[in-house]
């Protein structure tokens, strides 16, 4: 914690549960003084070192890369590690745990039930070609456009932010919710998976793709700009398409044999003589 | 792919609906300004032209066919609601079940009542 520059006193009302000793959630206040630069995390830490050592919440990279941290921020869920206390509180700063998911205990939640979903998805290439999974020959073409039509799902970090702003998965537990949702969409966009009509089980099951409501919070909240929302979208106009069978048949994917399709590519220096 | 079959034909009666519905709003709401299918004259609530439309096979098709778009509009609406409480699978079954039934039950009474007055409206401009 930077301790130069101007400082103010925020007060932290952070929810504390410990599910052995404690029969419900409770609110406990910590005064925190704050300087330019804080982000929640920094002041979770001053807690926990000056204050109280109970404190406990879940972080690993504190750069906004791992999605460890998401925590609900005066009642917006974002990154721990990447919010800046200052910037979202003049006096007051309210931390709970992300909604939409038991507490484990504190700030802590349990994503299993996000993961479980995740991984009914297949978030993984699924090829038709069984040799091919076997034995790997060679490197798949894409083009620039075709990457640019599931890149940007590429950014989740599973920070389970999108999963806690989503009121339908407030409702209604057994809805996939948009993160899986978006990173099934991720696998169908990409030239080199097959494995839609398998996704399409779940994504068009009666807790899919289709109990969306478009409220767009999934997006709006995401820490790392990806847009779920439209990835829904994306996957309710497949669905139909594939339902009415006027979906474009998916062009298989070239494949390159070896770098520069087996041919040295013109104009690159020839690498130097091996010296042991 | 069943609920994506629900679903495509969920948005497929919306459209219908639109479309119905703005027949109905031309006919009903602005006749004093479209005159559409007021053979007699006058207000397109009067009892003749009621009964004019009512003899109209066209009137009696649209009849039918709006309550059934209604109906399946509302009741998948409905089903939507209801599975958003977070429901067991067997209750869901149950669930749509019911509103199978109910939608059934309800479009064949309205059919019914619509090919009647069909009916009724037909006998009496024959006298």
């Amino acid at each position: 914690m930077r301790e130069s520059g101007k400082t103010r006193q925020i007060n932290f009302h952070v929810t504390r549960y410990n599910p052995e000793s404690d029969g419900a959630p409770y609110v406990k206040t910590y005064p925190v003084s704050v300087c330019e630069g804080m982000t929640v995390l920094d002041g979770l830490h001053h807690i926990k070192e000056n204050l109280d050592p109970s404190l406990v919440w879940r972080y690993s990279c504190r750069m906004g890369v791992c999605g460890s941290c998401g925590m609900l921020l005066n009642g917006r869920p974002a990154l721990a590690c990447n919010t800046q206390i200052l910037h979202i509180a003049d006096a007051d700063l309210t931390v709970a745990p992300l909604p939409n998911f038991e507490i484990i205990r504190d700030l802590v939640p349990d994503l299993f039930s996000m993961f479980e979903k995740h991984r009914a998805i297949e978030p993984y290439i699924a090829r038709a070609d069984q040799t091919e999974i076997e034995d790997p020959q060679g490197e798949f073409y894409q083009s620039p456009e075709q990457l640019e039509a599931y890149l940007q799902f590429t950014y989740c970090i599973k920070c389970g932010c999108c999963m806690a702003a989503c009121p339908t998965l407030a409702t209604d537990a057994r809805y996939l919710g948009p993160m899986p949702l978006a990173a099934a969409q991720r696998y169908n966009a990409d030239t080199r998976d097959d494995g839609r009509p398998g996704r399409n089980r779940l994504t068009g099951s009666s807790h899919g793709a289709f109990r969306c409501h478009y409220a767009g919070e999934c997006s709006r909240v995401c820490p790392k700009g990806v847009d779920p929302a439209k990835a829904i979208q994306y996957l309710k106009r497949q669905l139909v398409l594939d339902y009415l069978h006027l979906a474009r048949r998916k062009q298989p994917c070239k494949k390159m044999s070896g770098p520069g399709r087996g041919e040295p590519l013109p104009n690159i220096v020839p690498a130097p003589p091996k010296m042991v | 792919m069943r609920e994506t079959k629900y679903w495509t034909w969920h948005m497929a009666a919306g459209v219908m609906i639109l479309f119905l519905l703005g027949l109905h709003m031309l006919i009903m709401h602005l006749g004093g300004i479209t005159h559409l299918f007021a053979s007699h004259g006058g207000e397109a609530i009067s009892k003749e032209n009621s009964l004019w439309r009512d003899s109209t096979l066209f009137f009696t098709v649209t009849y039918v066919l709006l309550l059934g778009v209604a109906l399946y509009h509302g009741l998948y609406g409905l089903r939507t609601i209801v599975f958003e409480l977070t429901l067991k699978p067997a209750a869901e079954k149950a669930v749509s079940l019911g509103l199978l039934i109910l939608g059934l039950g309800m479009f064949g009474l309205g059919a019914w009542a619509a090919i009647a007055a069909h009916a009724i409206a037909r006998a009496g401009a024959r006298g």
